[in-house]
């Protein structure tokens, strides 16, 4: 079934559209990240503008956002205060990042840097994980309590003044690290138009030492606010917002985030950070394949608008 | 007696040199108003026309050529190419096409090489390869040479997306004198004001010449939300936003196990 895409202004399958917004919506409740990395570049393959693609996946993230937010808020294992911490740095980072990226268009290379971000981004954040997963399940085959909050575990991080206890998570740090990552967050989420979970999650597992039990949905909780502010900016600067693809994507992504979130409860952690980190490799792969092999055709067009 | 020949022979030649083009192009539309709605998947638009033959040529000319152009909203575009640098490629290069058609469709009767020849196609800018596509030069605008690789990919590019199209068989007669086009709009046809321009040609020389126009716009849901997108960008935002907490409220409802 087709159905016309307004501001796209293009026809396209309702239930492709639907079932990619499923299937990111899964991978997006059962790790607790937004899935824009995934999604932005499916959606430009099937021959949407990247630009419109963008806009109109900010809401499709923000609702797989919040029905994740919901569910882990009623589990209690949402991190309140470390979420509005993290939410000043991102902020900070955001408007960084949105000054960064109009100084970079003028040069006519942000394709290029865009491509190679999410190349280097993606393949580090994906081996990190994928080692230290691996390890992780070796100590357990082992025998050996994988504890992360072993005494000899604590970083110079842990060192750095301004401390404040966070209760729910039950980590005492400096509040430094935690807008510095807000910061990296929100610069990197403008610049490659995504919410940045899938970098968020592992700094705060493996930086702030933030227990599995709260880091998903205190990451959810910074996702859901910055996307929803991405939104509302995109609709007022470039009207480029499709609320029906949006809307395609949102009742796909939100029935796909709760059975992810139901599959993660039933997954050990070590073994999602595993499928997590094999699954961002693979896509920063596809952005390294992109960038080697000869293309199909070496010229391609943009639309510049009618001025 | 001379002076009176000289005028009579003035007479006779201006007789004969009076517009050959006597023809009259008569053409219509099946639809002047192609509304995209939700379903909207393409559609095709026929143009029905007659010739009304020279009345005081001595005997009907030979059978007539016919072309219709069509030529949607015109826009900018850049034209990408890509080199290999330090072992990635990148876009290295780009040109800019200004105000040229988003949609070009060139219709006719059989190939317009045959019509008329290279230098009456170029003047008269018909078929893909003499059409203006203007690029900006340095600090000028001008169209370039035929195979400048960049005119020739552009036009190859915007033909795989179906929207130039040159089509030697979309035009064809019903009787010597009366024909139908079909102009073919596909799913992503931009929409705006389409300029159709109809040529009649006879013997290798163009004889009338008509002008129609259709319109192509976003009807219904569509044309609200394109609207209202548009024009309220801030409550669209606001709206959208909304939209997207109440989808994920309601089904972590819904969905609710625990």
């Amino acid at each position: 079934v087709q159905i016309y895409l307004p501001i796209a202004n293009l026809p396209v399958d309702v239930f492709l559209i639907f079932g990619m917004g499923l299937a990111v919506g899964f991978i997006s409740g059962m790790f607790g990240i937004g899935g824009g990395f995934l999604l932005t570049p499916l959606l430009i393959f099937i021959g949407i503008s990247p630009a419109v693609v963008v806009a109109s996946v900010a809401p499709q993230i923000a609702a797989s956002s919040a029905t994740g937010f919901l569910v882990y808020w009623r589990r209690k294992s949402i991190d309140l205060a470390l979420g509005s911490m993290l939410l000043i740095g991102g902020g900070i980072g955001t408007f960084l990042g949105v000054t960064v990226f109009t100084v970079l268009r003028e040069f006519g290379q942000l394709d290029l840097l865009i491509s190679l971000s999410y190349l280097t981004l993606l393949s580090i954040v994906g081996t990190l994980l994928i080692t230290e997963s691996l390890q992780a399940m070796n100590r357990a085959r082992q025998g050996k309590r994988a504890d992360l909050r072993k005494a000899g575990a604590h970083t110079w991080l842990h060192g750095l003044p301004l401390k404040r206890r966070f209760r729910r998570s039950r980590i005492y740090v400096s509040l430094i690290p935690v807008w510095g990552i807000g910061i990296i967050i929100g610069f990197i989420g403008a610049i490659l138009g995504i919410g940045g979970g899938f970098i968020l999650v592992p700094m705060l597992i493996y930086l702030l030492r933030v227990p599995t039990a709260t880091v998903i949905g205190t990451s959810m909780m910074l996702t859901l606010v910055t996307m929803l502010a991405a939104t509302i900016m995109h609709a007022v600067a470039n009207h480029l917002v499709d609320v029906m693809l949006s809307g395609t994507l949102m009742i796909g992504g939100v029935i796909g985030a709760q059975f992810g979130a139901q599959a993660s409860q039933k997954m050990r952690g070590e073994r999602l950070r595993l499928l997590l980190g094999l699954l961002v490799l693979a896509v920063g792969m596809r952005f390294a394949w992109q960038l080697i092999v000869p293309p199909q055709d070496i010229f391609s067009i943009r639309h510049m608008g009618s001025s | 007696m001379r002076r009176l020949l000289g005028i009579f022979a003035l007479i006779v030649v201006a007789c004969g040199a009076r517009p050959a083009a006597a023809e009259k192009l008569i053409v219509s539309l099946s639809n002047h108003r192609v509304q995209v709605t939700s379903s909207f998947t393409g559609e095709e638009i026929v143009l029905f026309g007659t010739v009304e033959p020279d009345a005081t040529a001595p005997k009907p000319r030979p059978p007539y050529d016919l072309v219709v152009t069509v030529t949607g909203p015109r826009e900018n575009f850049r034209t990408l190419r890509k080199q290999r640098v330090a072992g990635i490629w990148v876009n290295a290069d780009s040109r800019e096409f200004v105000k040229v058609p988003s949609y070009l469709a060139v219709l006719s009767n059989r190939p317009v090489a045959k019509i008329a020849n290279a230098e009456t196609l170029r003047r008269l800018q018909i078929g893909l390869d003499h059409f203006l596509l203007p690029q900006r030069i340095g600090a000028d605008i001008a169209d370039t040479v035929r195979t400048d690789p960049y005119r020739q990919a552009f036009v190859r590019l915007k033909s795989e997306q179906k929207l130039y199209a040159e089509q030697p068989t979309a035009v064809t007669y019903l009787s010597p004198t009366v024909f139908r086009a079909s102009i073919p709009l596909p799913a992503d046809v931009p929409t705006g004001a389409f300029a159709i321009d109809v040529k009649l040609f006879a013997d290798g020389a163009l004889v009338a010449r008509t002008n129609s126009a259709l319109e192509v716009i976003k009807a219904g849901l569509e044309q609200f939300v394109a609207n209202a997108a548009e024009d309220y960008g801030l409550l669209y935002g606001l709206a959208t936003a909304l939209f997207a907490v109440v989808i994920g409220w309601f089904s972590s409802v819904v969905f609710r196990r625990d």
